[in-house]
């Protein structure tokens, strides 16, 4: 039996919460500019071209309004004078955990990154504030002709490459926050899968904010070639402060024909970061992108990874969950366009609200005129755990081709006492059958996850979990 | 310990015990007592309280017990939560189990075999032999662990679960409510058979709660009593529940309420 005392002991605590005293090399004054714009470009050496792409975007963002629609009063709390816009902790990107600072190490090792690296990864990247400061590929792949870069880097190696396919799946005046990331971007991943690679095993990227009212503007494009394949797994945490933090990623994939990408995430941020993010993928002729979106953490999320099927007979897939807690608002869903014919998807949207906090589900799926026989499956679930707690649901179809074949189911269910005491009868208590339930809820997306993964986010629900009995 | 230092002890004792939910008396005053080894068995009606009295003693939270006590060799149940009683051998078979949505019958069953019997009980080869000796006992596949708790099972799939839990778990008291309702007869035989393994002979008890004389064919109950109205109008041997089946409850009542008058 697990010392039901032990877990009682870590109620309220987020797990990552801690954090390292900052020691900075080189840290921007708050707020941003188009001079702090093309300061971040200068200290990073980038070619012309990707300066002026930069200040174009900060443009945008600067002219763009704010988003009138999800929760607006949460986004108008963001300051974006009181956020620092770039913060390198490390010299250099290094390939040994020795070479890395220790104090930054220490948090990697606390978060069991190295470990992970050793047991099941094919190759990991480590962010740190704004820069990377680990990453290693297995040699094996290098030879085979994988690039797994980070972001950074991969400009710098392959600055073709990047130039004809950086934005050109999120085009640079795509949204408020995505021309932000395009304007202040730093770190994040660069993979290149040549033709006919398997990638048998993971790789991982993990970004971990420490300092007070930072922004991470990670960008990571994905480039997986004819018939290959790859998994990408991401996590993130930070620590807990009084005040807000920004995370504002963009992630661009391109499946060509017949390859497939799957790319899969469990956000723990702390509930003081605002975590708005763009991701989206084009699947060519037979390719198929799917993304296993978990959101556990944050104050509020703003994310709706989406797919342009925009070859014949390409398939996406996305598997969220959500889960909100105490001043949480998970704002998810998913986004797929049927550009061609014969192309299949389906959405799994599954949430949990507790202690106050709101789940919204948001998805919009099109067929454009010319795609035939097309076939959509949107599933939401959302299970609320008490009278405080809230459930959104806003799901959009339009099919403007008659063959479609659409399907959508949505429920909203409570967790009845009778359920509950039939675990508690079954010599579990209260918060473990509550426990039990909620796994069980979120189980189509776990079973999705590489074990270690299903296992952590198991461990963490049943960590959230705690406290919300009365 | 129990009331009258005569009595062996009991494994399982009723005293006086008065029942309501929301405001409304179910149980109006009941005694009861289990002997380690023994099977007895409660009879009555739909809305007799028959429930009622397999989810007091399991702890179910909705109920308000307004007077007297349960108690499980001799220590009285009443402050303590459903999964301390479970912990301290007390089982229910639901009359309508739970369904839990992804949580895998293997999983859970090691889960509860872990919690109550310890974990090393749910450990390895020994845990696995026993698991599937039981359900090779209860004529279920091995398909059936990979499913979900109740999801979608047949009304005989559920009742089997419940007893394929129970001889995990190796309760000391085991309450059936209402198991054999809705099984075949070889379904009733192999629930019976399941009960007389888990308390003939050893130091456990069942409290079996049904309204057919079918099972107790099978099980034959030391004690048979009829609950009536949140009372315990009668109790007798085995025969009692076929003078039931023969005569129907009405016939009870008549019987019960001669003798008040006398």
């Amino acid at each position: 039996m697990p010392d039901n005392q032990e877990a009682r002991d870590a109620v309220g605590d987020y797990k990552s919460g801690w954090n390292d005293s900052e020691n900075s090399t080189i840290r921007f004054d708050f707020g941003l500019s188009e001079e702090v714009v093309r300061e971040i470009s200068k200290l990073k050496e980038e070619p012309d071209w990707m300066t002026e792409m930069r200040v174009k975007a900060y443009k945008h963002f600067i002219e763009r309004p704010m988003p009138n629609w999800g929760n607006t009063s949460a986004l108008s709390g963001i300051d974006f004078d009181a956020i620092c816009y770039y913060l390198r902790s490390s010299e250099a990107t290094e390939n040994d955990w020795d070479d890395v600072p220790e104090e930054i190490r220490n948090t990697f090792d606390r978060l069991g990154i190295p470990e992970a690296e050793q047991k099941w990864l094919s190759g990991v990247t480590a962010q740190y504030e704004s820069e990377a400061v680990y990453h290693s590929i297995r040699e094996d792949l290098e030879e085979q002709g994988v690039i797994f870069l980070d972001m950074d880097s991969g400009l710098r190696e392959y600055p073709e490459l990047v130039k004809k396919w950086f934005c050109s799946v999120v085009p640079l005046t795509d949204n408020k926050f995505s021309a932000l990331n395009t304007a202040v971007w730093s770190g994040g991943s660069f993979i290149y899968v040549p033709k006919g690679v398997h990638v048998e095993m993971p790789v991982q990227a993990y970004f971990r904010i420490n300092a007070k009212n930072m922004g991470q503007f990670e960008r990571t494009l994905i480039i997986a070639d004819e018939g290959s394949s790859i998994h990408y797994v991401e996590g993130c945490t930070a620590p807990s402060y009084s005040t807000d933090s920004l995370h504002s990623a963009v992630v661009e994939l391109i499946a060509m024909p017949g390859a497939h990408i799957r790319y899969s995430t469990v956000q723990n941020w702390s509930s003081n970061v605002y975590n708005l993010v763009t991701k989206r993928g084009i699947a060519h002729e037979n390719a198929k992108i799917e993304w296993v979106d978990g959101n556990i953490g944050s104050k509020l999320t703003m994310k709706y990874p989406s797919v342009i099927l925009k070859g014949e007979g390409s398939h996406a897939e996305v598997i969220s969950v959500a889960y909100s807690g105490d001043g949480q608002h998970q704002d998810a869903g998913a986004k797929i366009h049927h550009l061609a014919s014969n192309t299949t998807s389906k959405i799994l949207s599954k949430s949990i609200s507790k202690n106050g906090g709101r789940g919204t589900y948001r998805g919009l799926v099109t067929v454009s005129p010319k795609a035939e026989n097309c076939k959509l499956n949107v599933v939401c679930d959302a299970l609320i755990l008490d009278e405080e707690s809230r459930s959104d649901t806003y799901p959009t179809m339009e099919v403007a081709n008659p063959t479609a074949r659409c399907e959508h189911e949505a429920s909203v269910s409570k967790v009845s006492d009778d359920q509950l005491f039939y675990l508690m009868s079954r010599g579990h208590s209260e918060m473990e059958a509550l426990a039990m339930i909620v796994n069980g809820f979120f189980e189509p997306f776990t079973r999705e996850l590489p074990m270690e993964y299903a296992v952590e986010l198991n461990q963490l629900m049943a960590l959230e979990m705690e406290g919300s009995i009365g | 310990m129990s009331v009258a230092s005569d009595q062996p002890d009991a494994l399982m004792e009723i005293v006086d015990l008065h029942v309501g939910i929301d405001g409304t008396s179910i149980l109006k005053g009941i005694d009861l007592r289990i002997l380690p080894g023994e099977v007895h068995a409660i009879m009555g009606r739909n809305g007799s309280g028959k429930t009622t009295a397999a989810n007091v003693i399991m702890g179910h939270p909705d109920y308000e017990v307004e007077q007297g006590d349960v108690l499980l060799d001799g220590e009285s149940l009443l402050d303590e939560d459903p999964w301390e009683r479970a912990r301290q051998g007390v089982f229910l078979s639901f009359q309508y189990p739970q369904a839990v949505p992804g949580l895998q019958v293997g999983n859970f069953l090691r889960k509860s075999v872990a919690s109550i019997r310890g974990e090393e009980s749910a450990k390895g080869a020994a845990f696995r032999n026993e698991l599937n000796e039981a359900m090779d006992q209860l004529n279920i596949p091995r398909s059936f662990l990979s499913r979900y708790v109740n999801d979608g099972f047949s009304g005989g799939e559920k009742k089997r679960f419940e007893i394929l839990q129970m001889m995990l778990l190796k309760p000391k008291l085991a309450i059936l409510d209402e198991t054999d309702s809705g099984l075949d007869i070889d379904g009733i035989k192999t629930v019976a058979a399941g009960v007389n393994t888990a308390v003939r002979g050893t130091e456990s008890g069942a409290l079996i709660i049904t309204h057919y004389s079918r099972i107790l064919e099978h099980v034959k109950p030391d004690m048979v009593h009829v609950l009536i109205g949140g009372k315990i109008v009668t109790s007798g041997g085995p025969e009692l529940a076929t003078q039931l089946e023969e005569n129907g409850y009405d016939w009870v009542e008549k019987v019960s309420a001669a003798e008040e008058v006398a």
